[in-house]
């Protein structure tokens, strides 16, 4: 059969991980040096799971995100996304296989908000268009937005509708995995609560297998079925988040059990991993 | 390898038997080449003979787009009987949940073209408001520069005036020494017909120290700085810097506008004057070759030919190009919206205009000034 390869290979085989990386080494280089951020690391996300990448700042995660996307190529290493080799992810359909919530957004200013979500069904250039803006229209409606937001601009939106308004384009094609840089850096409490529940909802609605990185520990315990953190240029545990907080290491000890993450650690009682 | 084409297999008659939904029913499935129009000729075979009965259960895989497909087969309803796995029924019910009518596309009216004129003569009169409004300030702002000149953004206007000035000089010269050699070339064959090989001189003198050179150098940094100023203070207000600007009590127009206007109006007639040189010296190799004319009489009659008021004008004029140059282009620069697509449209619009606006002001000089040095 003719049909699609990549389309066929949209969900690796039961057991296969759906994001594994391999000895990755990253390093910027400067006239006078040479950083390397990432040493030898590895990490390995299985399907369903809502993993979370922290580390302090200058540790490289969101460069992670973006080498998981292939749009940094790693110094050396492998990174295997879905069965795939990463190289392989961009091609034309990407949209299908996984979808990204950049920090800001990114939503396309020139387009209206239906416009945005219906982009990568669009540029298929195959199906009718009353189809594409109903399923558009479904996605909006799915995170969250009124049927009347659809014809605004993005300029127009609050930081919470632009998250949503780039969720649903995310989502457009029912991609298996979703990465999100920051997911609610920029909203206000209330927001960021409705975005995290929403999130919640979907990945257990769709199945979604989820990578993130975030700073705001409220989010990483409310959502994170396992929590990755990357110290010393590797991924030194990448465990439950009642274990990472146990893991015996000075950034885990700052970053947890610091002043502004008792408050959080409260929830991590209030909410024993249910998602 | 299992067939993931989407497509129906239907009964034979339709007496309780089940349409049968096979494949993969996702986006990029249906998209597929030739695959569209199989499945939405077997949906309206399906619709012709009523079939009811639907078994999604061999359907490896349906996404929402799949799912709104088979909805809108439906007629928007759940059909009389249907098969379906949990979560095949789960995708179905959001689509059913979220599906509303699509509003109709507006069309045109009278009326509405009647309000999009008055729009455009709306807006073209707000244009004409601020750009009257950035004179203005850019007129206070000088005076307030005159009263207290330490405290002028001196560092920014050198930097212009190299960004400006400075670059642009290799490519104007090249420019104007073509036109020189182009003009030179055509003009001589023509003169050789009357045998008034002599007046070349006087004509290139007076065309392009008078008008060429001047227009030339104002159309290459319209196009070169207009669309870039447009561009970097465009880009200043998507990014919001602009109101950063402002929330510090610094005016964009002593800060941003004035710099750029000051060092238009510096360079601009020095850059007039350069690639006035270098398009005579073209001329002068162009009528040396085909003329015989040698450079040393070219520049022996030169002074006689062409008066020193003609330079004068060329650079009074200058001046205003230059001037009017940076104006349009933080005009437009500061009416941009914070999107990208305002800002493509601004930086078109500024160069059109500057260009536009260029000539017209020549054209007003060629008037005023017609008595001069000739």
């Amino acid at each position: 059969m003719s049909a699609d390869d990549a389309a066929e290979a949209a969900l690796p085989s039961a057991g296969q991980p759906m994001v594994e990386i391999r000895k990755l080494w990253s390093a910027f280089d400067t006239p006078e040096r040479r950083f390397v951020v990432h040493q030898d690391l590895d990490l390995t996300v299985q399907r369903g799971e809502v993993l979370s990448i922290v580390g302090g700042s200058g540790t490289g995660k969101t460069v992670l995100l973006r080498q998981i996307l292939g749009l940094e190529t790693p110094a050396q290493g492998e990174i295997r996304v879905l069965g795939q080799p990463v190289a392989d992810i961009g091609r034309s359909g990407a949209a299908s296989r996984i979808g990204m919530l950049f920090q800001h957004g990114a939503l396309f200013s020139a387009f209206s908000v239906l416009e945005n979500v219906a982009f990568p069904l669009r540029e298929l250039k195959a199906l009718p268009s009353s189809l594409v803006r109903e399923a558009a229209m479904v996605k909006l409606q799915l995170v969250g937005l009124k049927p009347e937001d659809a014809d605004k601009m993005p300029s127009d939106l609050s930081g919470g509708m632009i998250k949503r308004a780039a969720l649903a384009r995310a989502l457009i094609m029912d991609p298996p995995l979703l990465l999100l840089d920051e997911p609610t850096a920029g909203l206000d409490p209330d927001s960021s609560d409705g975005f995290v529940t929403l999130l919640r909802t979907l990945h257990r609605d769709m199945e979604l297998t989820v990578i993130m990185v975030t700073h705001d520990l409220d989010t990483l315990f409310e959502l994170s079925t396992r929590i990755a953190v990357i110290a010393d240029k590797k991924v030194i545990v990448a465990a439950a988040p009642k274990d990472v907080v146990a893991f015996q290491h000075p950034f885990i000890h700052d970053f947890f059990l610091g002043e502004r993450g008792q408050r959080a650690m409260e929830l991590l009682r209030e909410y024993p991993f249910a998602v | 390898m299992p067939d993931t084409t989407p497509r129906l297999v239907t009964p034979s008659s339709s007496d309780g038997a089940q349409v049968r939904v096979m494949g993969h029913w996702t986006a990029t499935q249906l998209a597929q080449p030739r695959v569209l129009p199989v499945v939405q000729a077997d949906l309206s075979r399906a619709r012709e003979r009523a079939w009811g009965a639907w078994d999604l259960r061999s359907a490896t895989h349906l996404d929402h787009v799949g799912a709104q497909l088979l909805w809108d087969h439906w007629g928007q309803q759940w059909p009389q009987q249907l098969e379906a796995l949990p979560e095949q029924r789960a995708v179905l019910e959001r689509v059913a949940r979220f599906s509303v009518p699509l509003l109709p596309r507006r069309r045109p009216t009278l009326l509405s073209y009647y309000l999009g004129f008055g729009e455009g003569v709306l807006r073209a009169g707000d244009h004409l408001q601020s750009f009257v409004r950035l004179i203005g300030q850019l007129a206070l702002n000088l005076l307030r520069l005159v009263r207290a000149p330490h405290q002028g953004p001196w560092r920014d206007f050198s930097g212009h005036l190299y960004r400006i000035g400075g670059t642009a000089l290799p490519i104007t010269a090249l420019v104007g020494f073509l036109i020189g050699v182009v003009l030179a070339y055509l003009t001589s064959q023509q003169l050789r017909q009357f045998g008034a090989d002599a007046y070349i001189v006087n004509i290139l003198g007076i065309a392009l120290i008078r008008e060429l050179g001047p227009m030339l150098a104002a159309i290459l940094i319209a196009g070169r700085s207009g669309s870039a100023i447009t561009a970097q203070i465009g880009v200043m207000r998507v990014t919001d810097e602009l109101d950063a600007m402002r929330v510090m009590g610094i005016s964009h127009s002593f800060r941003l506008v004035m710099p750029r206007a000051m060092a238009l109006a510096v360079a601009m007639p020095l850059i007039s004057v350069w690639t006035t040189l270098a398009a005579l010296a073209g001329g002068m190799l162009a009528a040396d070759v085909s003329l015989g004319i040698t450079p040393r009489f070219f520049l022996d009659a030169l002074p006689q030919a062409v008066q020193i008021g003609n330079l004068v004008l060329a650079c009074t004029k200058s001046v205003a190009f230059g001037i009017l140059i940076a104006l349009v282009g933080c005009h437009f620069g500061l009416r941009v919206k914070p999107n990208t697509q305002s800002l493509g449209e601004g930086t078109t619009a500024s160069v059109v205009t500057s260009i536009t606006v260029v000539i017209l002001v020549d054209a007003l000089f060629a008037v005023l000034f017609k008595d001069v040095g000739i």
